[in-house]
């Protein structure tokens, strides 16, 4: 069992808490997932790290409500337990010997691009950061993410706040301007990611993307995560969740994404580790 | 007098009509009267070739004669000399090719029902409620064991007998490994599987779950900073392997790892479980051995009305249990034997609407002595599904040679040990299919027991 030490809300749907687990917290690099179960008759769903503590030893997770087992986690309070959080998994992201990168964010993708956005300032790379929201009200993290940005551009759909569009015209636009990025990293839903890596393509700029695909043990046992990039099969969990960009097949995975929306709808109103429906 | 009958006593079943719409146990069990009538079978002959036909070498003829004098218990205590598992291999093991492969009475008619007995004496065994499970003394060893499969569960079993402190690691949220996860309930019930765990608790084996070595904990960190002495691997061929044919990563196409977890262990098989589930209605297996006829079982189970068994090879070379087999033949899986697919096709939103095959046919024999299938030019056809699991196996976990330094393995990602189970790290031994790629519970079961007794004396030497 593991114990809720820290449970805050960051926007009406989406919730941090910081979660009493010594093991993980002295292993986990950004970039690595946990996954979680609530209780023993819950699903295994997938969450990337979004900080952690390895002094209190408390794992940080930031997860959007989107359905029954989220809702299931929220309804959790400080002090509860949930019963299996494992982990870290994954391979953690790159961030060795960077001299200037651009961390691009997409909604609660945000959550995990800060842990990154953090390590890479505090390795001495410079940061610049562009996050984007579907509105005000779901903005998450802006203080956070300034602090570790020696440029930070926010983004809104609506205009309601930071400036109006998508998180793609201000990184073309710095690219123009003649931002010499090493690497841009971007974490956020599919769609946004595929439009980052053609933004940045062009420019040959390497773009590290982050996939979250349907995954269920999250050890490279089952292959749901299976994507293709560069025309061969990789699964996200072990030989991800990060990869190159440039050669991933994003219409794929989002078809693979979308595969169980149906019994989502039929069923329960969400059962699914659909991580990408969390992230948009 | 033996029992002279040509054939084994029958093993009750639920009506194959009935079974393929619910998870409950397939075969229920011979009652005492139809143990002890199968047990007079046995000649109790002088030279035992049963015995060498068990990876584990079980003193059957010793184990049937105290079943034929309805002495249980007497039984139990002989197969528990050898096997730790006796439930589960009872259930599992493909004892067509082993014991009684070899028995005397099989020469001429049916073998003695060997299988059927053990799983029996096990079974009496579970049912008895006074049986108390006394500590050992602790020899005041630490050893850890990565993975709660047949090899670890052994493993850590034997050593614990032994009075060693033994802390099993398991990467799930339950122990068991593939007996959870892969094995489906109606073979293998799993409150077998936990009874074997919870005996292993008395003793005094503590059971970690969702602990992902390699990750949370390397196994250098194991011996460096934890203080385990030794360390056993026994973390199973979990990868599974795809085929690299066009659309095979069209929604709906599943891995039988992915297919038989969701079912078995996320319990998908569940009215009310909340795990999805495509519950498609004609669909394809690909593969023949084992985890193929549990994957078109549970398919059937889950409420398909066509589910094929796609194998490139002919009956005789399927590798399944033939029990297996017959009893999916019963079901009513149909089998598309001499055929390969090619290619999965699917709609516009990319889910599975078929499945090209090519016909085989059967030519000289491959390395694996077995005739090698050879296409059919021109015979290509398609079968209608709306799913695809692909059973063709599995390879070893690479995480743990990824991260433990001085690991030797196999190119295909076997970890190297010799005869006794030792890898080329001291104190570091491994066995079950994460040094021999996929095999059977009792193989793996085998070198649990090999891997125990190499570790004992390691420490006892190391500690002169």
């Amino acid at each position: 069992m593991y114990k809720i030490v820290k449970k805050k809300s960051l926007n009406p749907t989406v919730t941090l808490m910081e979660i009493d687990a010594p093991l993980i917290a002295k292993k986990a690099e950004p970039g690595q997932f946990i996954i979680l179960r609530v209780d023993d008759e819950g699903e295994r769903i997938p969450l990337t790290v979004a900080g952690y503590d390895r002094e209190a030893g408390t794992v940080r997770i930031i997860f959007q409500i989107v359905g029954a087992t989220t809702e299931k986690l929220n309804h959790l309070e400080e002090g509860d337990y949930i019963s299996d959080f494992v982990g870290p998994l994954g391979v953690p992201t790159h961030t060795d010997g960077l001299k200037k990168v651009c961390v691009v964010g997409g909604g609660v993708g945000c959550a995990i691009a800060l842990p990154v956005a953090e390590k890479l300032h505090e390795l001495g790379c410079e940061v610049h950061s562009i996050v984007g929201f579907r509105n005000k009200d779901l903005v998450i993290l802006e203080d956070e993410f300034k602090a570790c940005s020696d440029k930070f551009i926010m983004m809104t759909d609506d205009g309601s706040y930071g400036d109006k569009g998508v998180v793609t015209a201000p990184l073309e636009e710095l690219i123009k301007a003649g931002e010499n990025y090493d690497l841009v990293i971007t974490i956020g839903p599919l769609i946004m990611m595929k439009f980052v890596v053609k933004t940045t393509k062009p420019y040959n700029i390497p773009t590290t993307v982050s996939m979250n695909p349907i995954m269920i043990d999250g050890t490279g046992m089952c292959g749901g995560c299976r994507l293709t990039v560069d025309g061969q099969t990789k699964f996200a969990c072990v030989d991800g969740p990060d990869f190159d960009g440039f050669k991933v097949d994003f219409d794929e995975a989002m078809k693979r994404g979308a595969m169980y929306k149906a019994f989502e709808r039929h069923a329960h109103e969400d059962t699914c580790n659909l991580f990408k429906k969390e992230v948009e | 007098m033996p029992n002279m009958s040509p054939n084994k006593a029958p093993m009750p079943t639920q009506d194959p009509n009935v079974r393929n719409k619910n998870f409950l146990e397939v075969a229920t069990g011979y009652t005492q009267e139809v143990a002890i009538e199968e047990a007079q079978r046995c000649l109790n002959c002088k030279t035992r070739p049963c015995v060498n036909g068990c990876p584990v070498h079980i003193a059957i003829p010793d184990f049937i004669k105290e079943v034929a004098n309805g002495n249980f218990g007497a039984a139990y205590d002989v197969i528990s000399q050898s096997s730790s598992l006796p439930a589960v291999c009872g259930r599992v093991c493909p004892q067509e090719s082993q014991c009684e492969s070899k028995c005397v009475r099989g020469i001429k008619t049916e073998p003695v029902g060997i299988g059927r007995l053990e799983r029996f004496v096990a079974d009496w065994h579970n049912a008895q409620t006074d049986i108390e499970i006394k500590k050992p003394e602790p020899n005041g060893h630490k050893v850890a064991v990565v993975g709660s499969g047949p090899s670890g569960l052994t493993c850590a079993g034997d050593l614990a007998k032994k009075g060693y402190d033994v802390t099993v690691f398991e990467a799930l949220h339950l122990a068991g490994g593939v007996l959870v996860y892969g094995i489906p309930e109606f073979r293998l019930p799993k409150s077998i599987v936990q009874k074997e765990v919870d005996t292993l608790k008395a003793l005094g084996v503590k059971v970690e779950t969702n602990m992902v070595i390699g990750r949370v904990i390397s196994i250098d960190e194991l011996m460096d900073e934890y203080g385990f002495e030794s360390v056993f691997i026994g973390s199973g061929a979990g990868l599974p392997r795809f085929m690299n044919i066009p659309g095979e990563n069209l929604c709906g196409v599943y891995s039988a790892n992915e297919f038989l977890t969701r079912t078995n262990l996320m319990k998908a098989y569940k009215d009310d479980s909340t795990t999805p589930i495509m519950h498609a209605k004609k669909v394809a297996i690909v593969g023949g051995g084992n985890v193929a006829m549990d994957a078109a079982r549970c398919a059937k189970r889950l409420g398909a009305e066509e589910v094929y068994i796609v194998y490139r090879r002919s009956e005789e070379e399927l590798p399944a249990r033939k029990e297996e087999v017959e009893h999916a033949k019963e079901e009513g899986i149909i089998f598309k034997l001499l055929n390969n697919p090619v290619e999965i096709i699917g709609d516009e939103n990319e889910f599975v609407t078929g499945i090209k095959c090519i016909k085989m046919e059967l030519g000289e024999p491959d390395a694996s002595g077995r005739r090698r299938p050879v296409a059919v030019e021109g015979s290509e056809f398609v079968l209608d599904v709306d799913a695809v699991v692909i059973s063709i196996g599995t390879s070893p976990n690479p995480l743990i040679k990824a991260t433990t330094k001085g690991l030797d393995t196999q190119k295909w990602g076997g970890i190297i040990a010799d005869e006794n189970g030792l890898t080329s790290r001291e104190g570091v031994y491994a066995g079950g299919d994460a040094v021999t790629g996929a095999a059977t519970v009792i193989l793996a079961m085998g070198a649990g027991k090999t891997a125990a007794a190499a570790i004992d004396e390691y420490i006892q030497n190391k500690n002169k």
